[in-house]
């Protein structure tokens, strides 16, 4: 293996970002979210998509569960307890980077 | 998260199509055994023009479809794949190029990539360049292939690396794997080769053992989790040895939609061996139109012309009955059960020949041109 690709782990201080050949839009046949990525079709629900509108290259992990408190009207370390693991699960598949 | 793949008890009223593979031309240089083109390969006369595919596109994307496979034979054979990009980009379709790479220069890929390509698939027929050249029949084309693959990544365009395996290749699968990381791809599809068409054709030159096929699955386990969040592996497992039977396609008429280089719209890429299914033509009718009402589409689509022991059984809105083709290649009537299916009735006899087969030398492989398959179309009368 040449030991250039590894896996990215995802920290409440990474930066996450859409992947580049990544699209997320709002499909107005089916009227709803979609994330579209090489011969895959994700189907976010709310929480996923207010995460991903926020992941923009610029703000934290940590920023976002900050961004999203008045929304959910939870403290920030109860958001990111549910958006670390889905954050680490998209960076998996290839869906985001950090 | 999860991927659109909805398993409703009930049959559904017909959703929106997912994929729409674009077979553009049946033309290829390459000559591999087991290609999922039909053995009568269509001409390069009867290919729609441009025109036509621009307006197929438009439509498939008013109509839902999101995901577009620009596929073949060999799609970069077509002088205005640059004008399909283009338009694919604008309306929203999310573009694979499927490709075997040979013919690309780095100057086109770069043009696709500008004019909005989403995504590159290259296939590879084997680690080893000397039987890859020979089960493509091409002399140099692995070299070419690992040549494009590299660009792609140079383009920063997401590689998938598609590898059919068979017994003439499987024992290299370790090395596969490897060249797919060393490569730089996202994705890698190692696809056990399905038996239809050419492959029907070589079955027994190709087919594996029941031990390759289990030794198949433990190291694709092993490698997906040693290489998490660096290659994403998807696996096609052969049916033969399997109990159950594949959702083909995600159930005939969910998902995806397969126009020919012709125009002809099919449910899968095998659907044409069907005898007695009227294809309606992209030239006659509209995509919706065909989608929602076309005999093709319309005869197997859901559970409701399952015969049992499908029709009350706790899979059938899972499997959707498995796959109409192999039911009429191996059974004679595509209204059967899927002989993969433990409940077949012909399913002992459909596993002993994949292990027959299996146990004896392999035969002199058939290689895909149009002049083979002519002889065996012929042969076949």
């Amino acid at each position: 293996m040449s030991g250039e690709a590894r896996r990215t782990v995802v920290a409440p201080a990474s930066v996450p970002a859409l992947a580049r050949h990544v699209k997320m839009r709002h499909d107005n046949v089916r009227n709803r979210w979609l994330v579209l990525a090489p011969e895959r079709v994700f189907t976010p629900d709310a929480v996923a998509v207010a995460v991903l509108q926020l992941c923009d290259g610029k703000r934290s992990v940590e920023a976002i569960a900050v961004a999203l408190e008045q929304t959910y009207n939870a403290p920030k370390e109860r958001i990111l307890l549910d958006i670390l693991p889905m954050l680490q699960d998209l960076a998996d598949r290839g869906v985001v980077t950090a | 998260m999860s991927l659109v793949a909805t398993s409703a008890e009930q049959t559904p009223a017909v959703g929106p199509p997912l994929g729409l593979l674009a077979e553009l031309t049946h033309r290829c240089p390459l000559q591999c055994p087991y290609c999922s083109n039909p053995l009568v390969l269509e001409r390069a006369g009867a290919e729609l023009p441009t025109e036509v595919w621009l307006d197929v596109l438009e439509q498939a994307a008013a109509l839902g479809v999101l995901q577009l496979h620009l596929s073949g034979g060999e799609p970069t054979l077509r002088r205005d794949l640059e004008e399909i990009v283009a338009l694919a980009a604008k309306v929203g379709l999310y573009a694979s190029l499927i490709t075997a790479g040979v013919l690309l220069t780095r100057e086109r890929l770069e043009r696709l990539a500008a004019l909005g390509l989403d995504h590159v698939q290259v296939s590879i027929q084997d680690a080893d360049p000397g039987n890859a050249d020979r089960l493509a029949r091409y002399a140099g084309s692995h070299a070419r292939k690992l040549e494009v693959a590299h660009w792609v990544r140079t383009l920063k365009l997401p590689l998938t690396i598609n590898a059919p395996v068979h017994r003439q290749n499987l024992s290299n699968l370790p090395a596969i794997i490897e060249l797919a990381v060393n490569l730089g791809a996202q994705r890698l599809e190692v696809a056990h080769v399905q038996y239809y068409g050419w492959a029907l054709k070589n079955r027994q030159a190709l087919m594996p053992t029941r031990r390759q096929v289990l030794d198949s699955v433990e190291l694709v386990e092993r490698a997906r989790e040693r290489l998490r969040g660096v290659l994403v592996i998807d696996f096609v497992v052969p049916d033969y040895y399997a109990r159950r039977p594949k959702p083909c396609m995600g159930g005939w008429g969910r998902g995806s939609i397969n126009i020919t280089p012709s125009g002809k719209a099919l449910p899968c890429h095998a659907a044409e061996t069907i005898p007695g299914l009227v294809f309606d033509n992209v030239r006659d009718k509209r995509l919706a139109d065909i989608w929602l009402h076309s005999d093709a589409f319309q005869r197997f689509r859901g559970t409701d012309w399952m015969p049992q022991p499908c029709r009350s059984c706790e899979w059938r809105a899972v499997d959707w009955g498995g796959c109409r083709c192999q039911a009429l290649a191996f059974g004679g009537d595509a209204g059967l059960t899927d002989p993969a299916c433990a409940k077949s009735a012909l399913h002992a006899a459909f596993t002993q020949i994949a292990e027959e087969e299996a146990s004896e030398p392999a035969r002199e492989l058939v290689f895909r041109n149009p002049r083979a398959g002519r002889d065996a179309e012929v042969g076949r009368r």
